[in-house]
């Protein structure tokens, strides 16, 4: 029966033409989640049944054990119970603590300031320790670069700390000693070379000058796909040397991105959404918003934010740079505009930069021609921007190179003999290294020592691997987007004996003992002025070195050079990090594997994003295979249509298609987008796209999202469905200028009314009121409270196939719909968890009663009362209620330590038990324990759940709404409070603030009316 | 119907195991006629055997209605009293808890399972009085040993006149009986 | 005495309307019910055979599934969110309703003095028992920790923890296990005279030991009989409200829920008259086969098939003024969700198909029965009886699974996917009821004969439409419409 489907849908094609027809007839604004519903051809409908991951992959034959395997390698195991299933107990006589190690209290967290690396970048973070586990890192507040926030990275690192999957022997000798000798031995010789990723840390850079003293010839390489080539070389550009540009969005007014996606990629973008959201923080008709302009050619996070999304391809962004630098009076710029850019869109963006008298930013992508960034520069100057919103300093790497340029020159050394033997440090260059310089090759031909923490694509083809410490496991140190020092202190001793780069530099240069704790001290015992330990305990314990910000410097803009000619041909490919695993480092991580992606909510795969008009025109639909060919390389790519990519544009994401080095989790992920990305255009390319036969199943956790009606009528059973989810009133939305309208009760918050009634008494809530409030104006959808929420609550990843089948156990979702037009549609994130209802429905039909209430209001889950009616769930009319429907928590003995890092304050479940989101309950109690120690109330903001400490836009707020002037309370008072599906009367605790744009008065485009 | 000859057996039962006298009938009329005639002859301790339960015949040979229905009653009154006690005890007094915003005592809640336990209770109370009153289960009754009383749960009809009736006397007893038109009576044992 | 008329001077009817053939006698009432149960082993029909062997492979097939489901879990199948509830409630569902038929016709057509009730009571509620065996096997199957779940009963305990007497699934509990208890008892006292038949018929010592257990030693004394048919009556006034509460108290799971679609006061009567529906079409599907088999077409008339299935029919037309009423109020109400649940079970694009298929099935397929000439013909009665069924249980499928698919909102909107195991687990219950089936109609009597001879001492003394006359004498005093 599915075959055949499958075989009715291999021959459908979309209608595209009938879809953009009825969104041109749209009356009022239309809404739509998801292509598959706008078209409504007899294949298409096929198409769409088949199209319900639910529906159409039937979950075969329950527990397959290989696959359980398979998963369990990292991230399934973890989510379990080993503490009860199977002990962890050393064979030998153990002794228990005589003496307790200093302020270890059983059963209390210690909490330790520490930064994670990334891209040779520190992002500040708070780890927690229980009786020396770490088990959870948070942001640390002190962190210009976290401000107490995180990513999905970030907290999904502390997973990758008890990977069983991580390298845990040296390979390719008996020991460390040996390794040391062989390394010695090839550094004494000619033709000695080190490959590190970028490096900003003090400590390794003071290593790698003594390496250079104590071997002259030696050479460093850097390669990184994380560093930022373009920007480099556009501040090259600009000003001739290489100065970082930092921008300050929460002093601006006005923000062109000329495809920046600067909430969702480079070493800053935490803080920037901090910022950017704090700008646009509006809860009356008092406040005021930034306006965003973005102008890109593949839908971003950033671009889901903007206020008005402009959809150019890649190859246009230079002319239409230049125009605006042109029309803004930059000396040299030209450019005319694209016929498919809303020249009038144009001169209101410009209108409002000159207004802004230097309350504006204009900022370039990472992958953006350095040209452009030269431009956005000239244009800030020009602007008056510098100083206000834009702030210069020098370069905070070690020696800022241009890594593409590096592994190019690296290559053709070791062609040429002059590089015999290579030290790798952590990269994976095998990978990640463009396609064209067949680095493999050159590789393999050399005497190679890898140092990493997986034994992966490169270290398979080394003649050394020595495997890598963790961040938790070392003493290090790294720079902040901004040059802040961190010492970065490990919490637990390495796994598996691992090294870090410091003791193999120290082993380099002839000392195999040295700690790292010695090594980075020394960096610092030299230049510390005061006592040293006073300073030591300072920095160590706050997480940042005080006073180590980059200075700002003055830059003077060199004049422009010659407009270059983007190549552009009938398909331009553009690659970009995945929002999730980024170049692939994370690859292994369930968590990161299985959070959906933001906008497209894919998991377990990447994609070749393809515009509507560009699957007609190939005659493709999702799951279709097509090939991407540039030069003579090519590859195999699942269809994924993606509402507001730029026509005849192919955007893929990279870090997939690990083959078999990367680990159980990562093997066989995916397609590999690095086979078809070359030295001269790493990040945006020309090339062909073709139909190639077969299918691939992508599997969303989420597939109905349409709106409205895109005919504005209901006189179809196709347009009453379409038309059904708007009238149900779930995403509220408007303009700032409507809420200035009526700031009293804005019509676009209260389209119905909603007055409760009960024949009941309500209960009262007289000691604290537990309750939450979301605010979809700034939640930007990344995903950083998904990952977090699963680090606090032990929950477990379940893999593709169980996701195809609808059993995800994420808490928290993130509802994504795509509204008005086709090519360029506007997006709504709302994060949906248990709300938490006073008139809970789930409550009065569990036939046990392992759902109650708690005088807090709590909807508390007992989950050993629990039988598994799943009765609560069907009542739920916000489907938050996750089922363990297999033994997801189960553990084996391949995986034991990942039992270490389960948080010991959230019981995990079993088979057979529902769960959900509980306030972080674990962390209420907390509160209450240290407020009556002390004998008060617990204070405003110091109960803080899992989701709302690592939302970088603060969108989530939590709190007692019975305290005075929290901030619960203001939230809660603000015109823009409504409750989803209100009119259920659930009076539900946790509650949305309607979304907020600020579009340019000046502009009314087709999508903005109201209906 | 003259089918059947009557005969008669004489099993020289002595008097003190005498059960009674059995006279076997094969139509519904012959047995309540027969039953009537000994009543008004005033024979007290009788009882009548049929295959299936025969209209009227219960006050022919002189039973009291019985009180089953009574009974039933009122432990239907003690079911529906039990099954709304249970939950309203169970959810106001003994462990109150919040639930969905409802009330304590949610009454209307509770009507389905006290409804239930009063038809649990009456139900098993209207079978298992009926088998206690009547001695079940009991697997021997002097009554088997009449001669042909397997046809007893057939299609014959037996009236039994008991020997401690005190107008009892084996031969008047026995002769009255063959008045009565039987295909056959009989001296039965205990 | 010598008043019984002879055969010949019975006056000439219809056959049909007759509920028992002429001549009969209580003797062969007794030979022709108890026949097959005396027969010895060697001499079981040889279709018996065939037929507990395909049953017994549906049980082995059953047994295998649920160990699958004890070891790996509800994940086994084909649930998922939001469809939390499959095929195990449908089946639950559709089990129950089946039973009812039963119990109606054992207890409400006693009270309403239908004597043509008589000789398929036994049969139908052995089907009753049967079907609720089947049915509250799978509440406690579809649990997530099945092993726990006595936790549903009220039973002391350490902890001093009560069921959430508020919900719906413990209403069922109550009601299912009282269903199930009084059911059992009904029947076996409804059996107690016939064992006490087969007791003395009995020609092997064995038999007589076995049934003289059974029949706890029944003698047929007047005073005895006086008692068991009070309680029998007692028995029959508590099962007919009983069998109308556990239909709507498992209609009541849906109803007090907020789900849109199941959130309707008409679900428990339309629950109920389904239930008869499908029951009636089970008893067809069941007394067919077995009235040719046993030879029991004097005893089961074609008067019995023909009231069968009016029944049917008017239950069936009940069902769909219910779908009609159900369609109504989601209109009426004027609330989006209602009406997004209605028109995307009419014309969704994944599950129309049942809909209309259940339309046909309960709604078009049941209209021949308006012809007599249907109803006395066995084999599209059985045809009917079986598209019936299937239709009943599209609609348990349409109500559980299309409906939790589109709920409130759009963004956890899913499908449903039954698995292997899904259906064996089906199928294999259908294996159970009939194993049951078959050693019940060999080894118990089939048939009530005692009552049958109390209907064959009317049918002789006063023609076989005495009863009609005797209604109607009862309906003039009461001043009823005759």
């Amino acid at each position: 029966m599915i075959k055949e489907a499958e075989n009715k849908i291999n021959n459908s094609t979309l209608d595209i033409a009938a879809v953009r027809e009825k969104l041109s007839k749209s009356q009022g604004k239309a809404y739509w989640l998801g292509l598959e519903e706008l078209s409504n051809t007899s294949e298409f409908q096929e198409f769409l049944n088949e199209e319900f991951p639910r529906q159409s992959v039937a979950y075969e034959n329950s527990v397959d054990r290989r696959d359980f395997l398979k998963l369990l390698g990292a991230s399934l195991a973890l989510a379990g119970l080993t503490s009860c299933v199977r002990p962890v107990r050393p064979s030998e006589k153990i002794v228990p603590y005589v003496k307790a190690p200093e302020e270890m209290v059983p059963g209390r967290p210690l909490f330790f300031a520490s930064a994670i690396n990334q891209g040779g970048y520190a992002m500040g973070v708070i780890a927690e320790s229980h009786q020396g586990r770490p088990t959870r890192v948070e942001g640390n507040p002190d962190h210009p670069a976290s401000l107490g926030a995180m990513d999905v990275t970030t907290s999904a690192s502390v997973l990758g700390l008890y990977d069983p999957d991580r390298s845990q022997t040296i390979v390719g000798g008996a020991d460390f000693a040996a390794f040391a000798t062989a390394l010695q031995g090839a550094a004494g010789g000619s033709g000695f070379a080190i490959l590190t990723e970028t490096v900003t840390s003090p400590t390794l850079a003071r290593q790698l000058a003594q390496v250079f003293e104590a071997y002259p010839q030696t050479r460093w390489y850097q390669y990184d796909q994380l560093h930022n080539d373009n920007t480099l070389e556009g501040s090259r550009l600009a000003f001739g040397e290489p100065v970082t540009t930092r921008y300050d969005f929460n002093q601006a007014d006005v923000i062109i991105s000329l495809g920046a996606d600067f909430l969702g990629e480079g070493p800053a973008r935490i803080r920037y959404t901090k910022d950017f959201s704090r700008r646009r923080k509006v809860l009356s008709a008092e406040n005021t918003m930034s306006r965003l302009y973005v102008m890109e050619s593949t839908p971003t996070i950033t671009g889901a934010m903007a206020d008005h999304r402009v959809t150019i391809r890649p190859s246009q962004i230079v002319a239409v740079a230049g125009y605006l630098a042109g029309e803004l009076g930059v000396a040299g710029a030209e450019g005319a505009l694209p016929e498919n850019v809303n020249a009038e869109l144009v001169e209101a963006l410009l209108a409002d930069l000159q207004a802004a008298n230097g309350r504006s930013i204009v900022i370039p992508g990472d992958g953006e021609a350095p040209y452009v960034h030269a431009l956005a520069h000239a244009m800030n100057s020009a602007l008056g921007s510098v100083g206000t919103t834009v702030f210069y300093h020098e370069n905070v790497e070690a020696q800022p190179v241009n890594h593409t340029e590096q592994i190019r020159a690296l290559t053709a050394a070791i062609s040429a003999g002059e590089v015999t033997s290579l030290l790798v440090l952590g990269a994976n260059p095998l990978y990640t290294a463009p396609i064209d310089l067949n680095f493999a090759e050159a590789y393999s031909g050399i005497t190679t020592f890898h140092v990493g923490q997986y034994f992966d694509e490169t270290a398979a083809r080394s003649t050394w691997h020595v495997p890598q410490t963790h961040y938790l496991e070392t003493w290090s140190d790294a720079r902040a987007f901004d040059g802040t020092v961190t010492i970065m202190q490990p919490l637990i001793s390495p796994f598996y004996n691992g090294k870090s780069d410091h003791e193999i530099l120290a082993a380099l240069l002839g000392d195999a003992e040295a700690t790292s704790f010695q090594i980075v001290q020394d960096t610092y015992t030299a230049n510390v002025q005061g006592d040293f330990d006073d300073f030591w305990r300072q920095s160590v314990f706050a997480g940042v070195i005080a006073g180590t910000q980059a200075p700002l410097t003055e830059v003077t803009l060199a004049s422009l050079p010659e407009t270059p000619t983007l190549s552009s041909g009938e398909y331009e490919i553009q690659f970009k990090l995945d929002p999730s695993i980024l170049d692939g480092r994370y690859a292994n991580n369930g968590w990161l594997q299985e959070v959906p992606k933001p906008l497209t909510k894919i998991v377990w795969d990447n994609v070749a994003f393809i515009a509507p008009a560009t699957a007609e025109t190939l005659g493709v639909s999702n799951h279709d295979i097509v090939t991407l060919t540039v030069g003579e390389n090519s590859v195999n790519a699942p269809v994924w249509i993606m509402p507001g990519q730029a026509a005849n544009t192919v955007t893929v994401h990279l870090g997939f298609g690990r083959g078999e080095n990367a680990g159980h989790t990562a093997n066989g992920v995916g397609f590999n987008a690095n086979v078809i990305r070359t030295s001269d255009t790493p990040w945006q390319t020309v090339g062909g796209v073709t139909r190639a036969a077969g299918r691939h199943k992508i599997v969303t956790t989420q597939i109905h999202w349409r709106y409205d009606s895109p005919s504005g009528e209901n006189d179809t059973w196709a347009d009453y469905k379409d038309s059904t989810t708007q009238r149900r009133h779930i995403i509220r939305h408007g303009t700032l200028a409507e809420l200035q309208a009526e700031p009293e009760y804005p019509k676009f918050v209260h389209p119905v009314a909603e007055e409760a009634s009960d024949l009941y008494p309500d209960f009262a809530y007289t000691s604290y009121k537990w309750g939450m409030v979301v605010d979809m104006t700034v939640c930007t959808g990344c995903n950083a409270c998904v990952v977090a929420c699963q680090s606090e609550n032990n929950i477990p990843v379940v893999g593709k196939k169980q996701v195809a089948v609808g059993r995800e156990m994420h808490w928290i979702r993130i509802d994504t719909y795509y509204g008005g037009d086709l090519d360029n549609p506007e997006f709504y994130m709302q994060p949906v968890a248990c709300m938490h209802c006073e008139k809970a429905p789930c409550e009065p039909v569990c036939p046990v009663g392992a759902t109650v209430h708690d005088n807090e209001g709590l909807n508390v889950m007992v989950y050993n009362r629990c039988v598994g009616t799943r009765y609560c769930s069907n009542n739920c009319p916000y489907k938050v209620r996750r089922y363990n429907f297999l033994q997801y928590a189960e553990l084996t003995s391949t995986a034991t330590e990942l039992s270490l890092m389960q948080n010991p304050d959230v019981t995990v479940r079993s088979r057979g038990v529902m769960e959900k989101c509980s306030y972080c309950t674990q962390r209420i109690q907390q509160g209450y324990i240290r407020a009556e120690n002390q004998g008060r109330k617990i204070a405003d903001g110091e109960v803080v759940t899992a989701c709302q400490s690592a939302c970088p836009a603060e969108a989530i707020i939590f709190g007692d709404m019975n305290t005075e002037g929290s901030a619960i309370s203001s939230h809660k008072g603000s015109v823009l409070n409504y409750a989803l599906l209100g009119e259920l009367n659930t009076v539900p605790r946790s509650t949305y603030l309607a979304r907020l744009r600020n579009p340019n008065p000046g502009l009314v485009t087709g999508t903005e009316v109201q209906s | 119907m003259s089918a059947v000859t009557a005969y008669t057996t004489t099993a020289n039962v002595a008097p003190e195991d005498l059960y009674g006298v059995v006279a076997e009938f094969t139509t519904v009329e012959g047995i309540m006629a027969a039953a009537e005639k000994a009543k008004k002859a005033g024979y007290k301790r009788m009882e009548s055997y049929t295959p299936f339960a025969v209209e009227g015949l219960d006050e022919a040979v002189g039973h009291e209605p019985t009180r089953l229905g009574w009974v039933v009653f009122w432990m239907g009154i003690t079911g529906f009293a039990t099954g709304f006690f249970m939950q309203w005890y169970s959810n106001v007094v003994f462990y109150p808890l919040n639930i969905g915003g409802k009330p304590l005592n949610s009454w209307p809640n509770w009507i389905v399972i006290t409804f239930e336990c009063t038809i649990l209770f009456s139900a098993f109370t209207a079978g298992l009085f009926m088998l206690g009153r009547n001695g079940f289960p009991r697997p021997y009754h002097s009554i088997f040993n009449t001669p042909g009383f397997e046809r007893a749960s057939r299609d014959r009809f037996f009236l039994c006149i008991e020997a401690r009736d005190e107008k009892f006397d084996l031969d008047e007893t026995k002769d009255f009986m063959e008045t009565l038109d039987p295909v056959r009576v009989s001296e039965v044992e205990r | 005495m010598a008043t019984a008329r002879r055969p010949q001077d019975v006056p000439k009817i219809d056959e049909t309307n007759r509920v028992i053939a002429r001549g009969e006698t209580y003797a062969s009432i007794d030979d022709v019910v108890s026949q097959p149960v005396e027969e010895t082993p060697f001499k079981t029909p040889r279709w018996w055979f065939v037929g507990i062997t395909i049953a017994g492979l549906g049980l082995v097939m059953y047994l295998v599934s649920v160990i699958k489901l004890l070891t790996t879990g509800i994940g086994a199948f084909g649930n998922n969110q939001p469809t939390a509830w499959g095929f195990f409630i449908i089946n639950f569902v559709w089990w129950i309703g089946i039973g009812h038929a039963g119990t109606l016709i054992s207890a409400a057509l006693l009270l309403f003095r239908q004597p043509w009730r008589t000789s398929i009571n036994r049969a139908a509620e052995a089907m009753t028992i049967f079907a609720v065996v089947c049915a509250g096997l799978y509440p406690i199957l579809h649990i997530g920790r099945q092993w726990v779940f006595y936790w549903l009963f009220p039973y002391p305990n350490t902890f001093g923890l009560w069921p959430q007497f508020r919900s719906p699934l413990d209403w069922d509990v109550f009601a299912i296990s009282t269903y199930a208890s009084v059911s059992i008892l009904f029947w076996y006292i409804g059996l107690i005279p016939d064992f006490a038949t087969l007791r003395d018929r009995a020609r092997h010592s064995f038999m007589r030991w076995f049934y003289g257990i059974l029949c706890l030693g029944w003698n047929g004394s007047t005073k005895a009989w006086q008692r068991y048919m009070r309680a029998y009556l007692i028995l029959a006034a508590c099962s007919f409200p009983l069998v109308l509460s556990v239909h709507s108290t498992i209609a009541m799971d849906f109803a007090t829920s907020q789900v849109p679609g199941w959130n309707n006061t008409i679900m428990p009567p339309y629950f109920v008259a389904g239930a008869v529906f499908a029951g009636f079409a089970m008893v067809l599907i069941l007394i067919i086969p077995l009235r040719k088999s046993f030879g029991l077409e004097k005893i089961v008339t074609m008067r019995h098939l023909d009231n069968s299935a009016k029944l049917m029919l008017a239950t069936g037309m009940v069902v769909v003024y219910g779908y009609f009423v159900e369609v109504f109020m989601a209109w009426y109400s004027g609330v989006e969700f209602e009406r997004y649940m209605i028109f995307n079970r009419m014309f969704g694009e994944q599950d129309a198909w049942a809909f209309w298929a259940l339309i046909f099935c309960n709604g078009i397929a049941i209209q021949p029965l308006w012809s007599k000439r249907v109803r006395q013909n066995t084999t599209w009665l059985f045809i009917i009886s079986i598209i019936v069924s299937i239709g009943m249980w599209l609609e348990r499928y349409v109500i559980v699974v299309v409906t939790l698919k589109r709920d409130f909102l759009p963004s956890s909107w899913g499908g449903f996917n039954p698995t292997f195991w899904d259906f064996s687990l089906y199928f294999g219950s259908i294996g159970l009821f009939f194993t049951l089936w078959f050693l019940f109609v060999r080894l118990l009597p089939s048939v009530a004969s005692s009552e049958m001879k109390e209907l064959v001492y009317h049918d002789s003394h006063h023609g076989s439409d005495y009863f009609e006359a005797a209604r109607a004498e009862e309906f003039k005093e009461k001043g009823l419409p005759v």
